[in-house]
Protein backbone atom coordinates (compact mmCIF):
# COMPACT_ATOMS: atom_id res chain seq x y z
CA UNK A 1 0.00 0.00 0.00
CA UNK A 2 1.26 3.43 -0.87
CA UNK A 3 -0.08 6.52 0.86
CA UNK A 4 0.67 9.97 -0.50
CA UNK A 5 0.13 13.28 1.24
CA UNK A 6 -0.40 16.13 -1.20
CA UNK A 7 0.59 19.55 0.04
CA UNK A 8 2.75 22.50 -0.81
CA UNK A 9 4.16 22.89 2.68
CA UNK A 10 1.39 24.53 4.67
CA UNK A 11 1.02 23.80 8.38
CA UNK A 12 -1.99 21.56 7.85
CA UNK A 13 -0.09 19.46 5.30
CA UNK A 14 2.66 18.73 7.81
CA UNK A 15 0.09 17.90 10.47
CA UNK A 16 -1.62 15.48 8.08
CA UNK A 17 1.68 13.75 7.38
CA UNK A 18 2.23 13.26 11.11
CA UNK A 19 -1.31 11.97 11.62
CA UNK A 20 -0.87 9.55 8.70
CA UNK A 21 2.31 8.12 10.19
CA UNK A 22 0.55 7.50 13.48
CA UNK A 23 -2.46 6.02 11.71
CA UNK A 24 -0.33 3.56 9.75
CA UNK A 25 1.41 2.48 12.95
CA UNK A 26 -1.96 1.96 14.64
CA UNK A 27 -3.53 0.11 11.75
CA UNK A 28 -0.72 -2.44 11.81
CA UNK A 29 -0.58 -2.48 8.02
CA UNK A 30 2.51 -2.04 5.99
CA UNK A 31 2.37 1.14 4.00
CA UNK A 32 4.81 3.40 2.29
CA UNK A 33 4.21 7.06 3.07
CA UNK A 34 5.28 9.76 0.67
CA UNK A 35 4.89 13.52 0.86
CA UNK A 36 4.18 15.07 -2.54
CA UNK A 37 5.18 18.71 -2.70
CA UNK A 38 5.57 19.12 -6.43
CA UNK A 39 2.67 21.28 -7.50
CA UNK A 40 2.41 19.70 -10.95
CA UNK A 41 2.07 16.21 -9.46
CA UNK A 42 -0.61 17.50 -7.10
CA UNK A 43 -2.46 19.01 -10.04
CA UNK A 44 -2.36 15.69 -11.88
CA UNK A 45 -4.50 14.24 -9.12
CA UNK A 46 -7.05 17.02 -9.77
CA UNK A 47 -6.74 18.22 -6.17
CA UNK A 48 -7.22 21.94 -5.59
CA UNK A 49 -7.64 22.17 -1.87
CA UNK A 50 -4.64 20.94 0.05
CA UNK A 51 -3.82 18.89 2.03
CA UNK A 52 -4.94 15.87 0.07
CA UNK A 53 -4.63 12.21 0.92
CA UNK A 54 -4.08 9.58 -1.77
CA UNK A 55 -4.11 5.82 -1.20
CA UNK A 56 -2.65 3.74 -4.05
CA UNK A 57 -3.30 6.47 -6.57
CA UNK A 58 -6.88 7.21 -5.47
CA UNK A 59 -7.76 10.55 -3.87
CA UNK A 60 -9.60 9.81 -0.62
CA UNK A 61 -9.68 13.26 1.00
CA UNK A 62 -9.04 16.89 0.06
CA UNK A 63 -8.79 20.15 1.93
CA UNK A 64 -9.03 18.58 5.36
CA UNK A 65 -6.79 17.77 8.26
CA UNK A 66 -8.04 14.29 9.07
CA UNK A 67 -7.76 12.87 12.57
CA UNK A 68 -5.66 9.77 13.18
CA UNK A 69 -8.83 7.71 13.73
CA UNK A 70 -10.30 8.87 10.40
CA UNK A 71 -7.14 7.89 8.52
CA UNK A 72 -7.12 4.48 10.23
CA UNK A 73 -10.70 3.99 8.98
CA UNK A 74 -9.69 4.99 5.45
CA UNK A 75 -6.74 2.60 5.49
CA UNK A 76 -8.88 -0.27 6.78
CA UNK A 77 -11.70 0.45 4.35
CA UNK A 78 -9.27 0.29 1.49
CA UNK B 1 -17.90 58.62 41.13
CA UNK B 2 -14.81 57.32 42.98
CA UNK B 3 -11.91 56.29 40.80
CA UNK B 4 -12.12 52.58 41.68
CA UNK B 5 -15.76 52.41 40.70
CA UNK B 6 -15.05 54.06 37.36
CA UNK B 7 -12.36 51.53 36.58
CA UNK B 8 -14.56 48.58 37.51
CA UNK B 9 -17.27 50.10 35.35
CA UNK B 10 -14.91 50.29 32.36
CA UNK B 11 -13.71 46.77 33.07
CA UNK B 12 -17.29 45.53 33.19
CA UNK B 13 -18.00 47.16 29.88
CA UNK B 14 -14.85 45.70 28.33
CA UNK B 15 -15.67 42.17 29.55
CA UNK B 16 -19.30 42.42 28.51
CA UNK B 17 -18.33 43.71 25.07
CA UNK B 18 -15.69 41.05 24.41
CA UNK B 19 -17.94 38.22 25.56
CA UNK B 20 -20.70 39.52 23.30
CA UNK B 21 -18.37 39.86 20.32
CA UNK B 22 -16.74 36.48 20.81
CA UNK B 23 -20.13 34.80 21.19
CA UNK B 24 -21.47 36.37 17.99
CA UNK B 25 -18.25 35.60 16.13
CA UNK B 26 -18.41 31.95 17.17
CA UNK B 27 -22.01 31.64 16.02
CA UNK B 28 -21.49 33.34 12.66
CA UNK B 29 -18.21 31.63 11.79
CA UNK B 30 -19.75 28.27 12.70
CA UNK B 31 -22.79 28.92 10.49
CA UNK B 32 -20.68 30.06 7.51
CA UNK B 33 -18.31 27.11 7.84
CA UNK B 34 -21.17 24.63 8.02
CA UNK B 35 -22.79 26.15 4.94
CA UNK B 36 -19.50 26.08 3.08
CA UNK B 37 -18.97 22.39 3.70
CA UNK B 38 -21.59 21.83 0.98
CA UNK B 39 -19.53 23.63 -1.67
CA UNK B 40 -16.12 22.47 -2.79
CA UNK B 41 -13.73 24.26 -5.10
CA UNK B 42 -13.58 21.08 -7.19
CA UNK B 43 -17.30 21.29 -7.90
CA UNK B 44 -17.07 25.02 -8.60
CA UNK B 45 -14.34 24.32 -11.12
CA UNK B 46 -16.53 21.85 -13.03
CA UNK B 47 -19.37 24.36 -13.03
CA UNK B 48 -17.24 27.34 -14.12
CA UNK B 49 -15.48 25.43 -16.89
CA UNK B 50 -18.76 25.35 -18.79
CA UNK B 51 -19.30 29.13 -18.66
CA UNK B 52 -18.05 31.94 -20.85
CA UNK B 53 -16.45 35.21 -19.87
CA UNK B 54 -18.70 37.79 -18.14
CA UNK B 55 -21.19 35.17 -16.88
CA UNK B 56 -18.10 33.33 -15.67
CA UNK B 57 -16.77 36.45 -13.94
CA UNK B 58 -20.04 37.05 -12.12
CA UNK B 59 -20.41 33.41 -11.06
CA UNK B 60 -16.76 33.12 -10.03
CA UNK B 61 -17.11 36.19 -7.79
CA UNK B 62 -20.29 34.75 -6.25
CA UNK B 63 -18.66 31.37 -5.64
CA UNK B 64 -15.84 33.22 -3.89
CA UNK B 65 -18.30 34.02 -1.10
CA UNK B 66 -19.49 30.50 -0.41
CA UNK B 67 -16.41 28.39 -0.93
CA UNK B 68 -13.71 27.97 1.69
CA UNK B 69 -10.40 29.62 0.85
CA UNK B 70 -6.99 29.88 2.43
CA UNK B 71 -4.02 31.63 0.88
CA UNK B 72 -2.03 28.38 1.15
CA UNK B 73 -4.29 26.80 -1.48
CA UNK B 74 -4.14 29.79 -3.84
CA UNK B 75 -1.66 28.07 -6.20
CA UNK B 76 -3.40 24.70 -6.65
CA UNK B 77 -6.61 26.64 -7.12
CA UNK B 78 -5.15 29.01 -9.69
CA UNK B 79 -3.54 26.22 -11.71
CA UNK B 80 -6.57 23.98 -11.29
CA UNK B 81 -8.85 26.58 -12.80
CA UNK B 82 -6.55 27.13 -15.77
CA UNK B 83 -6.27 23.37 -16.22
CA UNK B 84 -10.01 23.29 -16.67
CA UNK B 85 -9.64 25.97 -19.39
CA UNK B 86 -11.35 28.60 -17.26
CA UNK B 87 -10.27 32.00 -18.66
CA UNK B 88 -7.59 33.91 -16.73
CA UNK B 89 -9.94 36.83 -16.03
CA UNK B 90 -12.60 34.53 -14.55
CA UNK B 91 -9.94 32.85 -12.41
CA UNK B 92 -8.92 36.25 -11.07
CA UNK B 93 -12.52 37.19 -10.29
CA UNK B 94 -12.51 34.18 -7.98
CA UNK B 95 -9.05 34.94 -6.55
CA UNK B 96 -10.18 38.47 -5.67
CA UNK B 97 -13.56 37.52 -4.25
CA UNK B 98 -12.53 34.52 -2.12
CA UNK B 99 -10.20 36.21 0.39
CA UNK B 100 -12.31 39.38 0.37
CA UNK B 101 -15.33 37.42 1.51
CA UNK B 102 -13.58 35.35 4.13
CA UNK B 103 -15.52 34.14 7.15
CA UNK B 104 -13.64 36.25 9.68
CA UNK B 105 -14.27 39.52 7.82
CA UNK B 106 -17.96 38.77 7.29
CA UNK B 107 -18.44 37.65 10.90
CA UNK B 108 -16.66 40.74 12.25
CA UNK B 109 -18.69 43.04 10.00
CA UNK B 110 -21.98 41.48 11.06
CA UNK B 111 -20.97 41.66 14.70
CA UNK B 112 -19.61 45.18 14.77
CA UNK B 113 -21.60 46.99 12.06
CA UNK B 114 -24.75 44.97 11.46
CA UNK B 115 -26.11 43.37 8.31
CA UNK B 116 -26.44 46.55 6.23
CA UNK B 117 -22.74 47.37 6.21
CA UNK B 118 -21.89 43.68 5.79
CA UNK B 119 -24.17 43.54 2.74
CA UNK B 120 -22.63 46.71 1.30
CA UNK B 121 -19.16 45.30 1.83
CA UNK B 122 -20.06 42.04 0.07
CA UNK B 123 -21.89 43.87 -2.73
CA UNK B 124 -19.07 46.29 -3.48
CA UNK B 125 -16.54 43.47 -3.01
CA UNK B 126 -18.33 41.49 -5.72
CA UNK B 127 -18.18 44.53 -7.96
CA UNK B 128 -14.42 44.85 -7.51
CA UNK B 129 -13.98 41.11 -8.16
CA UNK B 130 -16.14 41.08 -11.31
CA UNK B 131 -14.75 44.28 -12.85
CA UNK B 132 -11.19 43.49 -11.75
CA UNK B 133 -11.37 40.02 -13.32
CA UNK B 134 -12.76 41.38 -16.59
CA UNK B 135 -10.06 44.08 -16.75
CA UNK B 136 -7.25 41.59 -16.06
CA UNK B 137 -8.75 39.25 -18.67
CA UNK B 138 -8.60 42.07 -21.25
CA UNK B 139 -4.82 42.46 -20.94
CA UNK B 140 -4.09 39.07 -22.54
CA UNK B 141 -1.58 38.06 -19.89
CA UNK B 142 -1.61 34.30 -20.37
CA UNK B 143 2.12 34.37 -21.19
CA UNK B 144 2.86 35.79 -17.74
CA UNK B 145 2.05 32.45 -16.15
CA UNK B 146 5.34 30.81 -15.30
CA UNK B 147 4.22 27.20 -15.24
CA UNK B 148 2.99 25.39 -18.29
CA UNK B 149 -0.53 24.24 -17.55
CA UNK B 150 -1.70 21.15 -19.37
CA UNK B 151 -5.44 21.35 -19.95
CA UNK B 152 -7.43 18.38 -18.74
CA UNK B 153 -8.66 16.29 -21.65
CA UNK B 154 -12.33 15.45 -21.94
CA UNK B 155 -14.95 15.81 -19.25
CA UNK B 156 -13.85 17.22 -15.91
CA UNK B 157 -15.57 15.72 -12.93
CA UNK B 158 -15.50 16.16 -9.18
CA UNK B 159 -15.68 13.32 -6.70
CA UNK B 160 -18.93 13.41 -4.81
CA UNK B 161 -18.06 12.94 -1.18
CA UNK B 162 -20.98 11.87 0.94
CA UNK B 163 -20.53 13.32 4.41
CA UNK B 164 -22.96 12.79 7.28
CA UNK B 165 -24.54 15.92 8.75
CA UNK B 166 -23.13 15.02 12.17
CA UNK B 167 -19.63 14.94 10.70
CA UNK B 168 -20.20 18.31 9.04
CA UNK B 169 -21.31 19.77 12.37
CA UNK B 170 -18.30 18.49 14.27
CA UNK B 171 -15.90 19.54 11.51
CA UNK B 172 -17.39 23.03 11.35
CA UNK B 173 -17.11 23.28 15.13
CA UNK B 174 -13.45 22.19 15.14
CA UNK B 175 -12.71 24.72 12.43
CA UNK B 176 -14.50 27.49 14.33
CA UNK B 177 -12.47 26.76 17.47
CA UNK B 178 -9.33 26.75 15.37
CA UNK B 179 -10.11 30.23 14.01
CA UNK B 180 -11.10 31.58 17.42
CA UNK B 181 -7.79 30.43 18.85
CA UNK B 182 -6.04 32.41 16.15
CA UNK B 183 -8.01 35.62 16.45
CA UNK B 184 -9.24 36.06 20.03
CA UNK B 185 -6.18 37.99 21.13
CA UNK B 186 -6.44 40.37 18.17
CA UNK B 187 -10.10 40.93 18.97
CA UNK B 188 -9.24 41.76 22.59
CA UNK B 189 -6.49 44.15 21.56
CA UNK B 190 -8.75 45.73 18.95
CA UNK B 191 -11.61 46.26 21.38
CA UNK B 192 -9.19 47.60 23.99
CA UNK B 193 -7.57 50.04 21.57
CA UNK B 194 -11.03 51.02 20.36
CA UNK B 195 -12.07 51.80 23.92
CA UNK B 196 -8.93 53.91 24.33
CA UNK B 197 -9.63 55.92 21.16
CA UNK B 198 -13.23 56.26 22.21
CA UNK B 199 -12.20 57.77 25.49
CA UNK B 200 -9.07 59.76 24.69
CA UNK B 201 -8.72 60.67 20.99
CA UNK B 202 -10.72 63.79 20.09
CA UNK B 203 -13.30 63.48 17.33
CA UNK B 204 -11.94 66.53 15.49
CA UNK B 205 -8.60 64.77 15.08
CA UNK B 206 -10.14 61.74 13.37
CA UNK B 207 -12.51 63.83 11.26
CA UNK B 208 -9.63 65.92 9.98
CA UNK B 209 -7.74 62.81 8.83
CA UNK B 210 -10.46 60.39 7.79
CA UNK B 211 -13.50 62.61 7.41
CA UNK B 212 -14.92 64.41 4.39
CA UNK B 213 -12.36 67.23 4.55
CA UNK B 214 -9.47 65.06 3.45
CA UNK B 215 -9.77 64.17 -0.26
CA UNK B 216 -6.93 61.64 0.04
CA UNK B 217 -8.49 59.72 2.93
CA UNK B 218 -9.66 56.85 0.68
CA UNK B 219 -6.35 56.08 -1.11
CA UNK B 220 -4.49 56.57 2.16
CA UNK B 221 -6.75 54.11 3.98
CA UNK B 222 -6.41 51.62 1.10
CA UNK B 223 -2.61 51.76 1.04
CA UNK B 224 -2.50 51.41 4.82
CA UNK B 225 -4.77 48.38 4.63
CA UNK B 226 -2.73 46.33 2.16
CA UNK B 227 0.01 45.20 4.59
CA UNK B 228 -2.47 44.49 7.41
CA UNK B 229 -3.65 41.16 6.08
CA UNK B 230 -3.78 38.94 9.14
CA UNK B 231 -5.22 41.35 11.63
CA UNK B 232 -8.68 41.90 10.18
CA UNK B 233 -10.14 40.65 13.45
CA UNK B 234 -8.27 43.27 15.44
CA UNK B 235 -8.73 46.14 13.01
CA UNK B 236 -12.53 45.91 12.65
CA UNK B 237 -13.31 47.03 16.25
CA UNK B 238 -10.98 49.97 15.67
CA UNK B 239 -12.77 50.96 12.48
CA UNK B 240 -16.07 50.79 14.27
CA UNK B 241 -14.88 53.39 16.75
CA UNK B 242 -13.29 55.48 13.99
CA UNK B 243 -16.55 55.58 12.00
CA UNK B 244 -18.48 56.59 15.09
CA UNK B 245 -15.99 59.43 15.44
CA UNK B 246 -16.32 60.83 11.95
CA UNK B 247 -14.48 58.48 9.58
CA UNK B 248 -16.58 58.25 6.41
CA UNK B 249 -18.11 54.86 5.70
CA UNK B 250 -16.63 54.66 2.18
CA UNK B 251 -13.16 55.25 3.59
CA UNK B 252 -13.82 52.56 6.19
CA UNK B 253 -15.03 50.10 3.52
CA UNK B 254 -11.91 50.74 1.39
CA UNK B 255 -9.73 50.15 4.42
CA UNK B 256 -11.43 46.85 5.30
CA UNK B 257 -11.34 45.60 1.71
CA UNK B 258 -7.67 46.45 1.33
CA UNK B 259 -6.92 44.47 4.49
CA UNK B 260 -8.68 41.31 3.34
CA UNK B 261 -8.34 41.31 -0.45
CA UNK B 262 -4.63 41.94 -0.83
CA UNK B 263 -2.10 40.16 1.27
CA UNK B 264 1.66 40.10 0.94
CA UNK B 265 2.00 36.40 1.87
CA UNK B 266 -0.42 35.57 -0.94
CA UNK B 267 1.70 37.61 -3.35
CA UNK B 268 4.81 35.71 -2.23
CA UNK B 269 3.03 32.40 -2.80
CA UNK B 270 1.72 33.44 -6.22
CA UNK B 271 5.22 34.47 -7.29
CA UNK B 272 5.97 30.80 -7.83
CA UNK B 273 3.43 30.54 -10.65
CA UNK B 274 3.06 34.01 -12.11
CA UNK B 275 5.39 36.81 -13.13
CA UNK B 276 5.84 39.92 -11.00
CA UNK B 277 4.22 41.86 -13.81
CA UNK B 278 1.02 39.83 -13.52
CA UNK B 279 1.02 40.09 -9.72
CA UNK B 280 1.58 43.83 -10.08
CA UNK B 281 -1.36 44.18 -12.46
CA UNK B 282 -3.49 42.02 -10.17
CA UNK B 283 -2.69 44.10 -7.08
CA UNK B 284 -2.86 47.38 -9.00
CA UNK B 285 -6.28 46.63 -10.48
CA UNK B 286 -7.72 45.55 -7.14
CA UNK B 287 -6.24 48.57 -5.33
CA UNK B 288 -7.72 50.96 -7.89
CA UNK B 289 -11.07 49.14 -7.66
CA UNK B 290 -11.11 49.43 -3.87
CA UNK B 291 -10.22 53.13 -4.00
CA UNK B 292 -13.01 53.62 -6.55
CA UNK B 293 -15.49 51.92 -4.23
CA UNK B 294 -14.47 54.23 -1.37
CA UNK B 295 -14.93 57.42 -3.40
CA UNK B 296 -18.17 56.18 -4.95
CA UNK B 297 -19.61 55.34 -1.56
CA UNK B 298 -18.53 58.60 0.06
CA UNK B 299 -20.02 60.53 -2.87
CA UNK B 300 -23.34 58.67 -2.68
CA UNK B 301 -23.89 59.20 1.03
Amino acid sequence: MKIEILGTGCAKCKALEEATKQAVAQSGKFAQIEKVEDIMKIMEYGVMSTPGLVIDGKVVSTGKLLSVAEIVDLIKAY
Amino acid sequence: MPHGEKLSDALNFFIYDTVKILFLLTTIIFAITLLRSYFSTEKVRVYLSKRHEYTGNVLAALFGIITPFCSCSAIPLFLGFLQARIPLGVTFSYLISAPLNNEIAIAMLLTMFGWKVAALYIGFGLMVAIVGGIVIGRFGLEKEILIEVKPIEGEIHAENQVIAFKTRLSEAWDYTLDILQKIWLYVLIGVGAGAFIHGYVPTEFITSIAGGDNPFAVPLATLLGVPMYSNAAGVMPLIEVLTSKGMLMGTALSFMMAITALSLPEAMILKRVMSLKLIGIFFGTVTLGIIGVGYLFNALL
